[in-house]
């Protein structure tokens, strides 16, 4: 088995999926030629042909447009926008067209659409290219949203998304694209998607996070660790439809929990999460949840995105006050 | 390139505004399918103006009249082959008609009725399109579908003057020229959307021009002969087939009624205006004196037309109006292939006690 990094792992997913399905194609701004800005596609035009691995025009509501009718028509299309602040400009096809194709028609129609894009800070990109939109789309019924934060996962949840009859919004980590290496199989198999992920088992307190922050939560546990804070870290890996039997069971047996997320704090993803776990465990509860957030402000020049984003240091925090509570 | 804009005498034209062969033209096409038009012509007229009378009644919620528009309507749902796509506005619910849709789905879709957007088994049409101008790169998405998988099938999208100020019209047309992919563009130019009229909504000479930039062959028709229409969607449709690529074709029209049931258009539209669209060119007045002419009609004929549209539009209205609403709990039903786990929870939440939806009269 072979060790790649996220990226790659994510260029594999796509690479299977090419190879097997004649339907598929990938779209978007430099995927072909350049082989994607991150080079999520490198070489796959050369290898599938110029009809399946497509160069845009540079126009985000165009690319997904097309690929709506493509998926309408049979087709199963792979869209790239090449920054998740980018997709605002596609928003009109993905939450207003999209998401509603199947419902409005009464199942007549289908739009199996995956978009890719990657997402939040961690390569100082200019303004807008790293918002953190998750929420948007989660918010959007008839949307799926995927946030992989590791190699086994992001090939494995890809291929299920490319799979799923509906449209799935995919969104990648860009600070995990190259940040390690881990086992990812050859060939076909797939990530069940809307079921989460426990990543360290504990018995004090439940951290929910995905994508990026994931890893920020398990550098923050080790931290608790030393300190005798024993906490379990969930990686959610699907956002919409979010798996809240996993959280909810976690916080059974913890009565403690912290939601960790990289966009803005105010109805984000964590506020749903909390009520859900209101919802569901409310007796369990030794403290109020808290959430790690993203403030609620636009993300800030790339000089003080670190301000802005949650560190290990803000989770631990966090974590401390629901212990003492 | 033909880009048909200096054209001489204006947009192509087979028959005069009386209804005349226009001089170096003739008319090749079948009697049968001359009638065609003028029957459909007339049913969507007739159908058009019950629909405007039941929303008058309080039985439709609001309603998108197409009267003025029926040859550019009719024209282009003729035109097209059983295994081409259509997609369109609301206000093109009668080429939908003509390609597969029932009838009664246009009236279902203005009283709110969800079974207006199911399209039946092998009608390919999209549903109607609300959002304006986002039907268009999905037609190109579409058509693009045909030119990969090497079907000898064309894709027709069509939209209102409107529209072309969008930026999805412009993202879909540059898509289409790149990928010449085989699309036509139907733009009914009826002069108004809503309030702005055509000069206020682009600086372009013709909305045909546009064509130009995004290199598409494009041209002008005169909307309200619906034989110029049929042969120039038709032509433009076998060329996409062809592996010709895409046409942009501007159909010279005029809305004749209101934007919709809700808008009242003499609070902007010059009354001269509309008085001289009415009178001197009425798409159907225009088919009529051409039959007329060359033995195809006649007044009894005509009677026996306007009974039998009589009948086929009281068939689809009391379909439409009979057409119970589907039982509450369907709002969940078809929005993912399976319900997730939260979808399920909120259909069993609602059907758990049904009285707390507000009772109100069921249009």
């Amino acid at each position: 088995m072979a060790e790649k990094t996220l990226l790659e792992a994510i260029h594999d997913g796509m690479a299977t999926a090419l190879a097997e399905d004649d339907r598929i194609l990938v779209l978007g701004e430099d995927v072909g030629r350049n082989g994607g800005v991150f080079r999520a596609t490198d070489g796959l035009m050369d290898r599938f042909g110029s009809d399946r691995v497509v160069d845009t025009p540079l126009a985000e509501d165009g690319i997904v447009g097309t690929a709506v009718g493509l998926a309408v028509y049979g087709m199963r299309p792979i869209a790239e926008i090449q920054f998740l602040g980018f997709s605002y400009q596609a928003f009109t096809q993905l939450l207003m067209q999209a998401a509603r194709i199947r419902w409005r028609s009464g199942g007549s129609l289908t739009c199996p659409l995956v978009v890719r894009a990657p997402f939040g800070i961690g390569v100082r990109a200019p303004e807008l290219h790293s918002d953190a939109l998750e929420a948007h789309f989660v918010h959007t019924p008839g949307l799926k949203v995927v946030a992989p934060a590791n190699p086994y996962d992001a090939k494995g949840l890809l291929l299920a998304a490319i799979d799923d009859p509906d449209p799935v919004i995919f969104l990648e980590p860009l600070r995990g694209y190259r940040a390690g290496r881990a086992e990812v199989p050859e060939g076909r198999y797939t990530v069940p998607l809307g079921s989460a992920a426990i990543v360290r088992s504990g018995t004090d307190v439940t951290i929910i996070a995905w994508s990026a922050m994931v890893a920020v939560a398990l550098s923050a546990a080790s931290t608790l660790e030393k300190e005798g804070i024993d906490a379990e870290v969930i990686d959610l890996r699907t956002l919409s439809p979010f798996d809240g039997e996993a959280i909810a069971q976690s916080v059974r047996k913890t009565g403690r929990a912290v939601v960790v997320h990289e966009a803005p704090r105010t109805v984000g993803l964590g506020a749903e999460i909390v009520a859900t776990i209101n919802d569901t465990v409310f007796t369990s509860l030794e403290a109020p949840v808290a959430r790690v957030t993203g403030y609620d402000v636009p993300i800030p020049s790339p000089g003080l995105e670190e301000v802005y984003v949650p560190s290990p240091a803000r989770v631990a925090a966090a974590v401390r006050a629901t212990m003492v509570f | 390139m033909a880009i048909q804009l200096e054209r001489k005498g204006g947009p192509i034209r087979v028959l005069t505004e009386t209804g005349a062969v226009e001089e170096g033209e003739r008319v090749d096409e079948s009697p049968a399918l001359l009638l065609d038009m003028y029957r459909w012509m007339t049913f969507g007229r007739a159908y058009d103006g019950r629909l405007i009378s039941l929303q008058r009644q309080g039985r439709l919620s609001t309603y998108a009249p197409i009267l003025g528009q029926e040859g550019a309507a009719v024209g282009a749902g003729l035109a097209l082959e059983a295994q081409d796509w259509l997609l369109g506005s609301y206000r093109e619910g009668v080429p939908m008609i003509i390609h597969g849709m029932a009838a009664e789905q246009l009236l279902l879709y203005f009283r709110g009725h969800p079974m207006a957007s199911v399209m039946p088994k092998g009608v390919h049409c999209f549903p109607i399109q609300i959002g304006i101008a986002d039907q268009i790169p999905q037609g190109v998405g579409v058509a693009w579908g045909m030119k990969l998988r090497k079907a000898e099938t064309a894709t027709l999208v069509m939209f209102g003057d409107g529209a072309t100020s969008e930026g999805a019209f412009h993202e879909g047309m540059n898509f289409a020229g790149v990928f010449q992919v085989p699309a036509v563009f139907l733009c009914q130019n009826n002069g108004w959307a809503i309030s702005t009229p055509r000069a206020h909504q682009t600086n372009s000479e013709t909305i045909a021009a546009k064509g130009q930039a995004y290199g598409i062959p494009a041209l002008q028709v005169d909307g309200n002969d619906v034989i110029a229409v049929y042969r120039e969607v038709k032509a433009a449709l076998e060329k996409a087939r062809g592996g010709g690529g895409p046409t942009l074709i501007e159909a010279l029209t005029y809305r004749l009624g209101a934007h919709t049931t809700s808008d009242d258009p003499t609070r902007y539209r010059p009354p001269d205006e509309l008085k001289e669209w009415r009178e001197k060119r009425d798409p159907l007045a225009r088919m009529r004196a051409y039959l007329e002419s060359v033995r195809l009609w006649d007044d009894r004929k005509q009677e026996e037309l306007e009974r039998e549209t009589q009948s086929r539009v009281a068939d689809a209205v009391s379909a439409g109006l009979e057409t119970p609403m589907p039982a509450s709990n369907s709002i969940f039903d078809h929005l993912f292939a399976e319900d997730t786990p939260i979808l399920a929870a909120q259909r069993r939440e609602q059907a758990a006690d049904p009285s707390l939806v507000e009772d109100r009269v069921n249009g």
